[in-house]
């Protein structure tokens, strides 16, 4: 990752494109995508510069308090979308490479304040410019479709965050189908989820176990090379389980596609550097 | 009915484990799923007919007092009684005694989800009573000893195997060599032994899918017809319902029947649907001499007004089970209740108490599938966090979980901090994380590590790197 390529032709539709110039982006990169896999991040920025946004990266930023917001302890959750809020309120849009974060500041953020009318009024307005990277690419930026190339035979998951909350269904699935190389073939039950859940995965791990298992065999059934998602958890339970099961599937964020960044060892392969 | 719902865990590795029941479960994801869709998929005014079916119980829901009151003027009216039961207990009584005035021997039941909250059975048979289920899985799963593992479906965790073995084993007085191969014969096989008990039965009780208030109806719904013999070949009709069935009109009722069946089994409308209103009047050719209604709260009230009182909207479809992985999974029983499945996991702490039942809002990845296929727009996962925030609240989750949480929230609020520990750590981490077998020692992530592997991290933070990528775009 010493060489960031900024050069890729991102296709925009007529009049999105001039619109976009000089509007600022925020990148709210999830804390499992700056942990786990920094090179998501680096596609994220990739994408949304070639679409034609200045973009950000506020160093105050580390979860989004979903875990702590799923557990029932609202008030560390409430602490945390507080310094999300001030990190982000400034900017014309929010991105990040994630459903699920993403639903949380759009759909739960304003809720979680509902006994501080400054403090609502704050999360309403990140929530009403905050976007899932994708989505954000083809609804608000305009794309039709990305100038990138990939060799292989791909499936989608979508994660249950953005499918259900944020209705990304069809905005990756018609960038990815844009992709020279790329054969997106659907796999059984794409829609159901793959048992990650947050902690549910640590918390009941036999019952994820039983949900992963069916989700890989799934997309092992439908034979193909790579299997893609929005989301790094998600991700990441299903490169672990294939991994465990020995499957050749390799697995990746739909960003790293999308921005032809491919070079570093898919989810779950043994680290290259 | 004991509660196992405590040892969630322990219920679902046991149903993981049982490969008959994993089999009988195929069964739901096949059937149930594609069917509503197919149903849906044909009625273009489904999703506004959510809203309408919403609205009419989210409107009922306000106003339940003057409902209730009103459905109980038109019973009497109809020469029908009415009893108000608080406690599971209480309406169990009134049960008896009801059957006691008509010195009663045996008594059918339909389908009734309440009657299982209440072990009605258990505490009727407790006199020598004969109770017979006539739904054909309540059949099934009384011949076995158990509970229903579905609110429609009671018997799905059982298989057509296990079933034909049951029914040679109790049916002894039929002959031997008897076809019982395909759902059709086992159905003629109940229906013959059923036919004798609806005759022979003093007292038939049903449940109530809807109770109206305009007219001082019942309604059920059935696919087999045995709810209305239930109810008309015995001298007493006893309808067992808990308070929020009540739906204001008619009209009402036929909105929501609409939703009903399409979510449950995908068909337009069940077999049977038979609105009953007081007991049989002098021109009428059949039907009980009394009709009785046993209004069950339960706890149900103390909902109203609550941040549960949306639940209260449920219509019993099931929809949200057919379509939950964890329910797939592990099947009904794990709950460790009467309800199971998604709205079992917002009920059931509602009923017996969060404190007992604090898993299963727990058990839940949030996916939202219930929701999106909830007739009633019912936000369980929202309702699921609320009871985890009440749990949370009251101090009843693991310490080492909150413990966990506090660290996290605590550093994800000093960015500073955050990112130079966080740094540091995902050095070490990229070099032990393709090292199973020490993850497994390690806090967390054993959990993790059980059955899958953790993919390692790419070792730098995304925030280094930029800092990094930064200042070598200033230079340039």
């Amino acid at each position: 990752m010493d060489q960031i390529e900024l050069n890729l032709e991102a296709e925009a539709s007529n009049g999105e494109e001039t619109q976009a110039k000089g509007k600022r982006v925020g990148l709210f990169v999830t804390c499992l995508v700056d942990l786990f896999r920094p090179s998501v991040g680096f596609a994220a920025v990739k994408l949304i510069e070639a679409a034609g946004f200045s973009l950000e990266v506020p160093r105050d930023q580390t979860c989004c308090g979903q875990p702590a917001y799923n557990s029932g302890d609202k008030q560390d959750a409430k602490k945390v979308a507080k310094q999300v809020i001030k990190a982000f309120e400034d900017y014309d849009y929010v991105v990040a490479p994630s459903g699920s974060c993403t639903a949380m500041i759009v759909k739960h953020y304003p809720g979680l304040f509902a006994d501080e009318p400054n403090w609502a009024a704050r999360a309403e307005s990140l929530s009403g410019k905050t976007h899932e990277l994708v989505s954000f690419l083809v609804d608000v930026a305009g794309l039709e479709s990305v100038a990138s190339q990939f060799e292989g035979t791909v499936t989608y998951h979508d994660s249950c965050s953005g499918l259900r909350e944020l209705k990304i269904e069809k905005q990756p699935r018609k960038l990815l189908s844009s992709i020279d190389g790329v054969a997106l073939k659907e796999m059984q039950d794409s829609d159901v989820c793959c048992g990650f859940g947050g902690t549910f995965c640590v918390k009941y791990p036999d019952v994820s176990d039983a949900i992963v298992t069916k989700k890989t065999g799934n997309a092992e059934k439908a034979d193909v090379t790579t299997l893609l998602a929005g989301d790094l958890g998600c991700l990441m339970n299903m490169a672990g389980k294939l991994k465990r099961q020995g499957s050749a599937i390799e697995v990746r964020h739909v960003a790293e596609v999308l921005a032809g960044m491919t070079d570093q060892p898919a989810i779950g392969e043994k680290p290259g550097r | 009915m004991k509660i196992t719902s405590p040892t969630f865990k322990e219920n679902a590795r046991d149903a993981l484990a049982n490969q008959t029941l994993q089999k009988a479960l195929k069964n739901i994801e096949t059937g149930f799923i594609g069917k509503r869709q197919m149903a849906v998929d044909a009625l273009p005014e489904f999703e506004d007919l959510r809203d309408v079916g919403r609205d009419i119980k989210t409107h009922t829901l306000k106003h339940l007092d003057l409902y209730l009151e009103e459905y109980e003027e038109k019973v009497t009216a109809s020469g029908g009684h009415v009893h108000w039961a608080e406690t599971a207990e209480d309406a169990c009584k009134i049960v008896k005694q009801i059957c006691e005035s008509v010195n009663a021997k045996t008594i059918t039941k339909g389908k009734s989800m309440i009657s299982e909250e209440m072990q009605l059975n258990a505490f009727l048979e407790k006199d020598g009573l004969n109770v017979v289920e006539t739904d054909l899985g309540e059949y099934i799963i009384q011949l076995r000893g158990e509970h229903p593992s579905h609110i429609i479906a009671p018997a799905v965790h059982v298989t057509k195997d296990q079933v034909e073995e049951d029914f040679r084993r109790v049916h002894t007085h039929l002959a031997a060599d008897r076809d019982l191969s395909e759902a059709t014969s086992m159905l003629g096989e109940a229906r013959e032994v059923l036919r004798e008990q609806y005759f022979a039965a003093d007292v038939g009780i049903t449940g109530a899918n809807f109770l109206i208030a305009e007219t001082g109806s019942s309604v059920i719904v059935t696919n087999e017809g045995n709810g209305d013999l239930t109810q008309t070949l015995s001298r007493v009709h006893v309808v067992l319902a808990s308070l929020e069935k009540i739906v204001p009109t008619m009209n009402d009722a036929d909105q929501l029947l609409r939703l009903l069946a399409r979510s449950a089994t995908g068909q337009e409308q069940s077999v049977y649907t038979t609105f009953s209103t007081g007991p049989r009047r002098e021109e009428d050719p059949d039907g009980p001499e009394q009709y009785h209604v046993i209004l069950l709260d339960n706890g149900r009230s103390s909902m109203l007004g609550t941040e549960f009182e949306e639940m209260l909207r449920c219509i019993r479809c099931g929809a949200c089970m057919n379509h939950c992985p964890v329910y797939h999974a592990v099947g009904g029983h794990a709950y460790g209740w009467v309800y199971p499945g998604p709205m079992g996991s917002v009920l059931t702490p509602s009923l017996i108490g969060v404190d007992k039942a604090g898993h299963l809002p727990n058990a839940s990845t949030f996916c939202g599938r219930c929701e999106s296929v909830c007739p009633m727009k019912i936000p369980l996962p929202k309702m699921m966090r609320h009871w985890r925030e009440k749990e949370y609240e009251r101090h009843l989750n693991p310490s080492t979980q909150r413990w966990g949480l506090k660290s996290w929230a605590f550093l994800a609020t000093r960015p500073a901090l955050y990112h130079a520990l966080m740094g540091f750590g995902m050095g070490v981490m990229k070099h032990l994380a393709p090292m199973t077998g020490l993850m497994q020692k390690l806090p967390m992530t054993g959990a993790w590590t059980k059955h899958r592997e953790l993919p390692a991290p790419e070792g730098s933070t995304f925030q280094q790197m930029w800092a990094a990528e930064q200042k070598k775009r200033k230079a340039s």
